[in-house]
């Protein structure tokens, strides 16, 4: 794949809470040892985290509840002290920046969308979207006119005067995204930004992202509980127990080869065919005229469709539109039989 | 929370259950004894123990008037002394107390004293209003501008005017003063840890020592006057602020402190931008606090010079003329209604605004700002030729104090006898024998007693507590007073309970009773405790009776509100299984309902022991020998040492049942499985 450097590189790191953590860990701790910690009286809510976020990826931690998901994300914008580790952001370590530091940081380089929308409910939906802008200390009129941009965006247009507690959950969280994105973050954190809406909305709001990200394409980081939701909207996938993450990987490489039983547990109701992508099922090789063309990146279910008109084979087209494999009509039909 | 299942299929782990029955009333029982015991026959083995020896007694008094002669005499801070610090105080509060006094009451005056001449003339009646009437249907509608405007209407028609007009003055300028010294103060302890360590005990002390206690030292430092009522209703107002302020900081959501570190806030930005807005509901109830709580200062604040109508009370009660007494007491309870809803619809509309209007100009934003202002305008212009809109007519004033007067005495004629009897049987079967008998208590068993209740109740750092600060009482040579207060006080807490929670059980099953009785206590609560004083006094002269009368008045409220909330806290589902188990009515309530709501029962308690005492020492003004007596001996001698030492006894008693009742409750809900 062609990603560029990576924009955030997670290293080691922990976080333990309770006392006297760091001399446990100095000591000698490990992952491994859940008993020794217990014993000391910690919870490890981050263990030995290592992890890499590509420039314009989506990257989705998902775990279930409890599983340390909040406190690794909080982690990576230092929002919570990691106990060790390193956390380095474009290069540079953030759990060596001084305050001040990490404050230009915050106000310039990152956004972050919450799971209870985290709105302030005496300001109108305008000058919340506008808040990080006004403590950044940019006039009125700056600040309004960009708050607008980004309500446009997220179709929040002519609910400017409206007051949070005024709007639907579904409209909340679009005020929490515009906010997020005032500030054109160069990394975007999403911590279950969906998982307060009911399923409906949920789903709009899963579109509305990726429409968001096809116009932005932002460097993001993803929270969920929801293995579907991570399986739709993700690049890459780390899934993360008792603080620990036990697989990483493309949602495709997760379904197709989990690497533990607590994986496949997850991955068993998948259907294939929509995680599966052709340039994972092509063969390689192929000429111009193989038949209608398919991009390399599509899912097979994507793909499916373009075999109806009789075709035996698609050409696999990649990033630079020239086809780079073939497609048989066989090896999709035994892949969607399979579920 | 332990499965509702849990309770009821084994009752044996209820707080009267067998196991506890077999071991706690055993200890208790020998230690009992033992006090009974030496109280009976150790009197002539140790006399010392019954009577605490004069020789002993640490001067503490003298040493806190020594301490307080030198802090006005030499104590300086390096750049200042001691005494510019108060009188910087003073002028911070004298300024903005002469403005609003100037406006609302005197007039701006040039000179002073009788010679003062009158350049502008204070705001005509008309004027005050209207602009509270304008003020009322901001905040809440046609229905609160009536409300508002019908309570000042009924403070100009019996005469009160000018008096309410200073009192007005007064809470103006304290009840802001405390809001942004309790919010200063709470933010302050949120932010650093150690000024909230050393500030909780504090606010503990503030809670529990009764207002006269400090006047004492108010009067001292800053003299008497106006300024020194304002400060000493500070220093009873801001406590429960900071309180709340503390409380709502630390209750505003993690989520919403982690985007303000995302949006990169200083700290400052933190507090003022996110924390304070955020938390604005719960400090708006703060407010609302404040401005009661200075409001029923006012007529303890007049002894020190306050003026107003709580002075009017004052005088009105000292030369027992109840009829203007009442007048002026049923004015601040007009003022207390006016000011209670304007702050509830205040609180209510700026925790929930509207709409956004930053964008729209200034007479847009402000109809009601502007529309007061001409209102005041136009009045005064008129105020220059029609006297009427200045001052209220005197010739429609009414009067009913006469009446009052009369009524007072045509029921002493006629039901003298009855009343007195009553009074007399009460007294000499209920308070003289219950005194008697907690005068002969020796102090070092008591001390004991209730060091082993609070060890049995909360270990030993409880134990060294109760302990201690009865020692200390006795210590300081006011062990008698200390026991005719706790007499008072128990009596009063016995009678208001036994009023109090059977009221609350027969309300809590009943809504629309509930609804009438809430709003029945709420208005209670907004009376001043003075006003409790009153027709207790016109009915029974002064004394001991007359002192419960009024303290069992006051503190029945929180009996009742307790009870009644306990019981409706319990989990429905529980009576539903209790009615399926057969259960009679009976049954319900006293095996299912009372023992769920014992905790809550016993926080009532501690409340009701709490505004007893507070009362308590209101009462001293109708002649109680108590500690109360004594701060207000030393409050007219402006005996600083004096006055501490009791008001700090008065605070340790309340300390003491708070701890050990705090404590009782707890056990009982751990046991119960509520926690
Ligand atoms: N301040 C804290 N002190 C002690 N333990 C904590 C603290 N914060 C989190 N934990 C523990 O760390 C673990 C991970 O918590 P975390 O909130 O990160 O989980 P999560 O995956 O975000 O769960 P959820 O889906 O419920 O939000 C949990 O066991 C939690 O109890
Ligand atoms: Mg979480």
């Amino acid at each position: 794949m062609s990603f560029p450097d990576p924009k955030l590189v997670c290293r080691n790191v922990w976080k333990l809470f309770g006392a006297d953590a760091r001399s446990w860990l100095e000591a000698g701790g490990t992952a491994a040892d859940g008993e020794g910690m217990a014993a000391a009286g910690l919870v490890g809510a981050v263990r030995d985290v290592n992890l890499e976020v590509r420039e314009g990826e989506i990257f989705v931690i998902m775990g279930l509840s409890g599983s340390g998901k909040s406190t690794l994300v909080r982690c990576l914008s230092r929002l919570i002290e990691p106990t060790s580790g390193e956390i380095l952001f474009k290069g540079e370590n953030l759990l060596a920046a001084s305050s001040q530091r990490m404050i230009e940081i915050r106000r310039h380089l990152m956004g972050m969308v919450f799971q209870h929308f985290a709105l302030l409910p005496h300001l109108s939906v305008l000058d919340n979207v506008a808040f990080p802008l006004d403590i950044q200390g940019m006039g009125r009129a700056g600040r309004e006119a960009r708050a607008r941009e980004v309500i446009d965006l997220v179709g929040l247009a002519g609910r400017e005067d409206a007051f949070p507690r005024q709007l639907s959950g579904g409209q909340q969280q679009r005020v929490g995204i515009a906010r997020s994105l005032a500030v054109e973050p160069e990394i975007w954190f999403l911590d279950e930004p969906f998982s307060a809406l009911d399923p409906l909305i949920r789903r709009e709001m899963q579109d509305e992202f990726m429409r968001l990200q096809s116009v932005l394409r932002k460097t993001i980081v993803f929270i969920t509980h929801d293995f579907d939701e991570a399986i739709r909207l993700a690049d890459r996938i780390a899934i993360m127990k008792d603080g620990v993450i036990v697989q990483a990987g493309t949602p495709e490489e997760i379904v197709l080869k989990p690497a533990t039983d607590y994986v496949s547990e997850f991955t068993r109701n998948v259907t294939r065919a929509k995680v599966v992508r052709a340039e994972s099922l092509m063969t390689a090789g192929g000429s111009e005229d193989a038949g209608p063309k398919v991009d390399a990146r599509a899912t097979i279910a994507e793909a499916a469709p373009l075999f109806l008109d009789g075709a035996s084979q698609l050409g696999v087209t990649g990033a630079d539109g020239a086809v780079i494999g073939t497609l048989h009509r066989d090896a999709v039909v035994s892949l969607m039989l399979k579920g | 929370m332990a499965s509702p299942d849990a309770h009821l299929s084994s009752p044996a782990a209820g707080p009267w259950s067998a196991s506890h029955a077999s071991r706690v009333p055993v200890v208790w029982g020998v230690v009992l004894i033992a006090f009974v015991g030496f109280w009976l026959y150790g009197r002539s083995l140790a006399g010392w123990a019954f009577d605490y020896p004069r020789g002993w007694t640490v001067p503490a008094a003298r040493w806190i008037s020594a301490a307080m002669k030198w802090l006005i005499n030499d104590a300086t801070f390096g750049l200042f002394s001691f005494t510019d610090m108060t009188r910087f105080i003073s002028a911070i509060v004298e300024l903005p107390y002469r403005l609003a006094q100037s406006l609302l009451s005197t007039g701006f005056l040039e000179g002073s004293g009788s010679s003062a001449v009158q350049i502008l003339p204070p705001l005509p009646w008309l004027a005050v209003v209207g602009a509270v009437a304008l003020m009322g249907h901001a905040l809440g509608g046609r229905r609160l501008a009536a409300l508002v405007s019908a309570c000042f209407l009924f403070i100009a028609v019996f005469g009160q005017w000018s008096s309410a007009m200073t009192t007005l003055a007064s809470i103006l300028v304290a009840a802001p003063l405390g809001v942004i010294l309790g919010l200063l103060c709470g933010v302050a302890a949120v932010r650093w840890r150690g000024f909230e360590r050393a500030l909780s005990p504090l606010l503990d002390l503030m809670q529990t020592i009764p207002v006269f206690a400090y006047l004492v030292p108010v009067l001292f430092l800053f003299g008497f006057g106006p300024t020194a009522a304002v400060i000493a209703t500070l220093i009873y107002a801001t406590p429960p602020m900071t309180r709340i302020t503390i409380l709502s900081l630390r209750a505003v959501p993690s989520e919403v402190i982690d985007l303000g570190n995302m949006v990169g806030c200083t700290r400052r930005q933190m507090t003022w931008r996110i924390l304070v807005p955020t938390a604005r509901e719960s400090l708006m109830v703060g407010m609302n606090q404040v401005i009661m709580l200075s409001l029923n200062m006012v007529i303890i604040a007049s002894m020190i010079g306050a003026g107003g109508l709580g002075f009017d009370v004052l005088a009105a009660l000292r030369r027992l003329d109840f009829g203007a007494g009442l007048e002026a007491g049923l004015a601040i309870v007009a003022l207390a209604i006016a000011l209670d809803r304007l702050s509830q619809a205040a609180a209510h509309r700026l925790a929930t605004p509207l709409k956004s209007d930053a964008r729209k100009g200034f007479a847009a934003r402000h109809p009601y700002l502007l529309a007061a202002l001409a209102t005041i305008g136009i009045a005064s212009l008129l105020a220059l030729v029609l006297p009427w809109v200045h001052t209220y007519p005197q010739s429609m004033q009414l009067s009913t104090g006469a009446f009052w007067s009369d009524v007072v005495a045509w029921i002493n004629v006629n039901y003298f006898d009855t009343l007195e009897a009553a009074k007399n049987a009460v007294l000499l079967n209920i308070l003289i024998p219950f005194k008697r008998l907690l005068a002969t208590l020796p102090w070092l068993g008591v001390v004991g007693l209730l060091g082993f209740a609070g060890f049995r109740l909360g270990g030993l750092r409880l134990a060294l507590l109760t302990a201690g600060l009865s020692f200390l009482i006795a210590a300081t040579g006011q062990w008698e007073k200390a026991m005719i207060t706790v007499y008072l006080c128990g009596i009063s807490v016995i009678i208001a309970s036994l009023i109090g929670i059977p009221i609350g059980i027969v309300t809590a099953s009943r809504d629309r009773l509930w609804s009438v009785v809430q709003v029945i206590i709420d208005t209670l609560q907004t009376l001043p405790s003075f006003v409790y004083l009153m027709p207790a006094v016109m009915l029974f002269r002064v004394g001991d009776f007359t002192a419960m009368i009024a303290i069992v008045a006051f503190a029945v409220a929180p009996a009742i509100r307790y009870t009644v909330l306990g019981i409706r806290k319990v989990d429905p589902r529980l009576i539903e299984a209790g009615r399926a188990m057969g259960c009679t009515e009976w049954q319900l309530l006293t095996r299912i309902k009372l023992k769920l709501a014992f905790p809550e029962i016993m926080l009532g308690l501690n409340q009701t022991i709490m505004f007893a005492l507070s009362m308590l020492v209101i009462t001293a003004l109708v002649g109680t020998r108590d500690l109360g007596q004594e701060v207000y001996i030393a409050l007219t001698k402006a005996d600083t040492g004096r006055g501490l030492v009791a008001g700090l006894a008065v605070a340790f008693i309340a300390i003491i049942a708070d701890r050990l009742i705090s404590a009782g409750a707890g056990r009982v809900r751990a046991r119960l499985g509520l926690e």
